[in-house]
Parts: structure tokens; C-alpha cells; sequence
């Protein structure tokens, strides 16, 4: 778990921030601006590529992508 | 009341002094967007009404009267002056939704200088062809944005001043960057305006074409009469209204409507500078209410999909009219925004280069569903035969959208370049590019692009700029990139990709690609799905022909293939 959210932080940090803004694992993503919605999808296609699962468009909402505590439940379900 | 009243007794007494009378303007006079939308405001004794309510990242926020906004935009004109920047002047804004973007724009007006406003999204590549091409003299940034500049600063040596917003003093400045703070600034209260004219250059925008680099629409400060009157009869904008325009000021809504629209008309404007979520976006409603709400299909569908229940979380009663522009607005979310806001989305439909609304849907007059509505009063708009550009004398017939030019936001030309401006003139009708028919009662109905641009959440998208930029991946041999359709943001980008020897097709090849392009233009020209194919279907000349891959994509027709090359 703790691996996973560090693994999800740091892909988010290296692909999404430009500058030296902070992403800590509450940092809101999407309502922050930091990944838009048509990023979203790449997102998405990293963590399906990282943990062979495979999430349908109408669980990859922005809700559940806004941190990477919540990116990290949703892998998690798709993983049992 | 609304404004405009009678749509049908509007069209018999239509003229545009109508807005010059009211904003008191005689021909030949000096025009600034920029005195328009805060000094006039101040002078008719609404100084202290609020201008603009900012709300950014985590809630905080910011409210600015007229009179603020009219101190502010001086004293960033003042600061730019001081620069050097002189009267037509390329300026470019390169923000996020945030004060000193919307103060910034009246400012780069206000001193005569050509206020170039760019996405923030956008990458290094996107950013550069955009700076070259109009030769842009200062960009106005924040942190957050300048490392995108940085790393293409070696290339630009025109762009003299690189100002940054938001620097931090602890850090060391980069070449050509120079930190303007604006809340630590001494106000400039009094402040000469440039004296711009009608045709004085305004704002530049980008927009892109199906070849080439994007092109440059120079907009002129006369466009304000088209601007100001479009907000009041169309959005109906009424001296009470708390109005919220979704779209970024790096497009053409966000400036046009987003600024110029509602300032000019002394009305309280909302920003929400951050991500989209439906629960924020109903909360922002509420929390302001907000009368008027003009957005975009995309968002609109967006909210559909995230349900009803969510709705009835909020008071939203405040909501009094419902606008809608970027893309064809679906029945669908008009008859569902009667069933949850209990009023329609009503559609508006223009584009980059014609400045302001051209055909659209009027309070008061029966909306359609599904239909753009009828033209403006004062632009003379039809559907023309696509070979011999003739109005087609009966109604149903599928051909191109033709305005009569003349209006005062119809754009100037292409910023150098005149020869593809001219090529939208056919006939003695400007083509925009897309096609309709009209109906028996005088509606348009959208049938789509007449060209390969992609329009993708409102925003319009070069296939060329995406093939351009896969063919820089050290994988990638040639690509054809079309539209590929998409519930929410209608179409979205697909990109066929053949590769050199040596690379084969992998999940992570496919990540890597797709972040590659929206590293270097945006990610809304990332492609959303990459097909690896072995070749791709052309012409005996060797042309790609994506309508062949975009007919697939689509379900329809491939159409004539005699031309196709032989396998």
C-alpha cells in the first residue's frame, strides 16, 4: 500500500508538475489543477499498464482521481 | 423583460449604432476595450460594485469592485510601459484563471499593445510556434508556467521581458524574467490611455487549421461593439446579474464573453480557477448564485454523467439563464437541463475569427432542441453550396455555413498570414468551415466540420500539429491523426501510428507516446488512443487519407477509395 502510493506520487510529480510544487498523498489533483480531465486519461492508462487491471470510464471519475490516497483505493479495488 | 425583446422586431430595426449609442461611442473617436471595461464602468457610478469574485486552488478568493479592477489594469499598463512595451506590442498572457490575467488583458489593451492570450496548458512546442509567429515582445507568467518558457527561451530572442506573477524572492530570477508582484504594487490612479481607434489591434488569438501552423486572428478594439451587445441580448446580461463565463481567457469565449462581455457591461463576474468536479462547480453556483451561466457542452456532459442525485445536494434557484457555446449543444442535455435547473441550455454558435456570436438561440424565442438557433440581428448568415457557393434557395439542404463579412468582431486578417485569411472568403460570403442546413422556420442545425479539424471539448485541434509532433518520437515512422467520437468532449484524438524498425508495439510505447505530445503541444492534443498499424492507407501520390481512418472510426461510409494506393 505505502509502496504503491509512493510509486503513484512520484509518476504523478515526474509526468504533471512542471515547477516545484509539493504533491503529498492528500494533494488535491484535479479540483487542484494539477492533472485536468484529458490528462486523466493517461493517468489512468499508466496505473492499468503498472497494475494489469483495467478501469471502466465510469469509475475513473475525477472525484476518484482528486489525490492519490483515492487513486490508490481505486487501484486497490480493482486488485482483489 | 429580457433585453432584446422581440427577436423578430429587432431584425427590422437592427443597426450597430444601436451599441455605439450606448456605449456612447461616435465613429472616429478613440475606442479602448480596456477604458470600456473599467474607467467608463467607474464613471457611470459603479465604482465600488463588485467586478470580478476569484475563487482559486483550495477555496481562497478575491473580490474586485471596478474600481479595482480599474486601479489594477493601470498599474500593470504603467509597469509594461515602463518596460518599453509600446502600442502593438505583442504581449502574451500565459496564466492560469487568475486575477492578473483578467487585469493583465485590460492593461496590454490599455496602453495600445496586443494582448496575445495562450492557454496555460499548452506545452513548449505550442507555446513557441505561437510566440514566433508573432514575433510576442513580453509574456506575462506565473512560476508554475516559466519552466516551459525557459526551455525555449535560446530560440525566441525577441521576446525580450519574461514577467513573472507569483516569483519567489528566495529563488534567483532566470534570463530576461523580471518578478512583478501586482498586491505589492503602488496603485496608478491616474493613467493616460492609449488613444486606440476602431481598427487598432486588440487581441490575437490562435486557432488551429487543418494544415499548417496555427494561425494568429487579429481582432481590433471596434469588436467591442459586437462584443458588448451580443452579451446583452444573447446572454441577456442584466445589471443585477451575478454572471459566470466557464471558459479560459486562452480562448476566444474567455475573452470575448469571459471578459470583454460582461465588464463592458458593468456587470459582477465570477472565476473559478480550478479543476472541474460537479460537486465544485454546484457549489460555486450556490455559494455566488449566480444568475447567468454560460458554459460549454463538454462541461455540461460532464455534469450529466455525474447524475441527478448530486443536483439536489445544492440550491440552484438562483439560475436564471442558461448559455451554452464550443460545440453543438445535444438535445439531449437541453431537455435535461429543463429536467434538473428547470430552464434549457440555450446554444450559441460562433468561432475564433468571427469575435462574437453569430447564430444562436434568444431568450424568449421557442428553443429547438438540438438546434444552433437563428443569426444575430445584423449578420446575414446562410448555408451555401459547398462547390458553387450559392444560397441554396430551399430549406433542408446540407451545405456550408456563409456569414456576409462586415460586423464589427469579424477578425482583421491572419497575423502574417493575408493569403490563408483570404482563402475563408468565397462568393462574397466568410466560410467558417462548418456545415448546417436550415429549417422551414429559418433554424440551423449543425452537421459538422467541413475540414479535419478536430473539436475536442470546444477546442479545436490541428491533426497536422499532432502528426507533426509524433513524427519528433524517436519511435515513431508516420501517424494520421483524426477525431474519434466521445460522449462527453464530442470528439477526442486518435492517432494510427506506424513505427521504424526496431520498435514494436507495447503498452508502455503507447504511454509514452500519448505523453509525449502532451508534453510538447497539450493534453488536449494527446492522443487518447493510439492504434499501432503496419501502414497506413494513402493516395497513389503518397498523400494520407484520414478520412478513410476517420470513416471507420465513425461507423460510416469509406466513400471513393480509386485514388488509394495499391498494397
Amino acid at each position: 500500500m505505502e509502496e504503491m502510493k509512493e510509486i503513484v506520487r512520484d509518476y504523478v510529480i515526474q509526468e504533471y508538475v512542471e515547477d516545484d510544487t509539493e504533491v503529498n498523498f492528500d494533494t488535491p489533483l484535479i479540483s487542484g489543477g494539477i492533472v485536468d480531465s484529458f490528462s486523466m486519461v493517461s493517468l489512468k492508462r499508466f496505473l492499468e499498464n503498472k497494475y494489469k487491471i483495467s478501469i471502466p470510464d465510469d469509475k475513473a471519475t475525477p472525484e476518484a482521481f482528486d489525490s492519490v490516497h483515492k487513486i490508490v483505493d481505486l487501484v486497490n479495488d480493482f486488485l482483489k | 423583460m429580457t433585453h432584446i425583446g422581440s427577436y423578430e422586431q429587432r431584425l427590422k430595426n437592427f443597426n450597430w449604432g444601436i451599441a455605439e449609442k450606448e456605449l456612447e461611442y461616435q465613429p472616429g473617436n478613440v475606442i479602448n476595450i480596456g477604458w470600456y471595461c473599467s474607467d467608463r464602468i467607474c464613471q457611470m457610478g459603479k465604482g465600488n460594485k463588485p467586478a470580478l469574485i476569484w475563487e482559486g486552488m483550495g477555496g481562497k478568493g478575491k473580490t474586485f469592485t471596478y474600481n479595482d479592477v480599474r486601479l489594477n489594469s493601470n498599474t500593470i499598463g504603467h509597469f509594461l510601459r515602463g518596460l518599453g512595451i509600446q502600442p502593438e506590442d505583442r504581449v502574451c498572457l500565459f496564466m492560469d484563471k487568475i486575477p492578473e490575467l483578467y487585469l493583465g488583458f485590460l492593461g496590454v489593451l490599455k496602453i495600445g499593445a496586443i494582448a496575445q492570450p495562450l492557454f496555460s496548458a499548452f506545452g513548449d512546442e505550442s507555446l513557441f510556434v505561437r510566440l514566433e509567429n508573432a514575433q510576442t515582445r513580453a509574456i506575462i507568467t506565473q512560476k508554475k508556467h516559466a519552466p516551459k518558457v525557459r526551455k525555449i527561451i535560446d530560440k525566441m530572442p525577441f521576446l525580450e521581458f519574461i514577467i513573472i506573477v507569483d516569483h519567489d524572492p528566495a529563488k534567483p530570477l532566470g534570463l530576461r524574467e523580471i518578478s512583478f508582484d501586482l498586491g505589492n504594487t503602488p496603485k496608478v490612479d491616474v493613467f493616460e490611455i492609449h488613444p486606440t481607434t476602431a481598427e487598432s489591434p486588440s487581441v490575437l488569438h490562435y486557432t488551429s487549421g487543418t494544415t499548417g501552423q496555427p494561425k494568429g486572428v487579429k481582432h481590433v478594439h471596434y469588436s467591442l461593439i459586437s462584443q458588448y451587445l451580443t452579451s446583452k441580448w444573447v446572454l441577456d446580461l442584466q445589471d443585477d446579474d451575478i454572471y459566470w463565463c466557464t471558459a479560459d481567457p486562452g480562448w476566444v469565449t474567455g475573452t470575448s464573453y469571459g471578459i470583454i462581455g460582461a465588464f463592458s457591461n458593468g456587470v459582477t463576474q465570477c472565476v473559478l480557477d480550478s479543476g472541474f468536479s460537479a460537486d465544485a462547480w454546484y457549489r460555486f453556483i450556490e455559494k455566488n448564485r449566480i444568475t447567468m451561466w454560460y458554459s460549454a457542452p463538454t462541461a455540461i456532459r460532464s455534469l450529466m454523467k455525474a447524475g441527478e442525485e448530486i443536483v439536489k445536494k445544492y440550491d440552484l434557484s438562483c439560475l436564471r439563464h442558461l448559455a451554452s457555446v464550443g460545440e453543438p449543444l445535444n438535445s439531449e442535455a437541453v431537455i435535461w437541463s429543463e429536467k434538473v435547473f428547470g430552464i434549457p441550455f440555450y446554444d450559441t454558435y460562433w468561432q475564433t475569427e468571427t469575435g462574437s456570436i453569430m447564430i444562436s438561440n434568444y431568450p424568449g424565442m421557442k428553443v429547438k432542441p438540438g438546434s444552433m438557433g437563428k443569426p444575430f440581428p445584423g449578420i446575414e448568415a446562410t448555408v451555401v453550396h459547398p462547390e458553387t457557393y450559392e444560397p441554396f434557395a430551399e430549406p433542408g439542404k446540407v451545405g456550408l455555413i456563409a456569414i456576409k463579412p462586415g460586423w464589427p468582431a469579424m477578425m482583421r486578417t491572419y497575423w502574417s498570414n493575408e493569403e490563408a485569411f483570404k482563402s475563408k472568403f468565397k462568393n462574397g460570403w466568410y466560410l467558417p468551415g462548418d456545415r448546417s442546413s436550415i429549417d422551414g422556420e429559418g433554424y440551423f442545425w449543425f452537421v459538422g466540420r467541413d475540414d479535419d479539424v478536430i473539436n475536442t471539448g470546444g477546442h479545436l485541434v490541428s491533426p497536422f500539429e499532432v502528426e507533426s509532433a509524433l513524427l519528433e518520437h524517436p519511435a515513431v515512422a508516420e501517424s494520421a491523426v483524426v477525431a474519434k467520437p466521445d460522449f462527453v468532449n464530442m470528439e477526442v484524438v486518435k492517432a494510427f501510428v506506424a513505427l521504424k524498425p526496431g520498435f514494436t508495439p507495447s503498452q508502455e510505447l503507447d504511454l509514452e507516446i500519448m505523453n509525449f505530445v502532451r508534453k510538447k503541444l497539450s493534453p488536449l492534443a494527446m492522443p487518447q488512443e493510439i492504434e499501432f498499424v503496419d501502414s497506413l492507407p494513402k493516395t497513389r501520390s503518397g498523400k494520407i487519407m484520414r478520412r478513410i481512418l476517420k470513416a471507420k472510426e465513425w461507423g460510416e461510409e469509406i466513400g471513393d477509395t480509386s485514388t488509394l494506393e495499391d498494397d
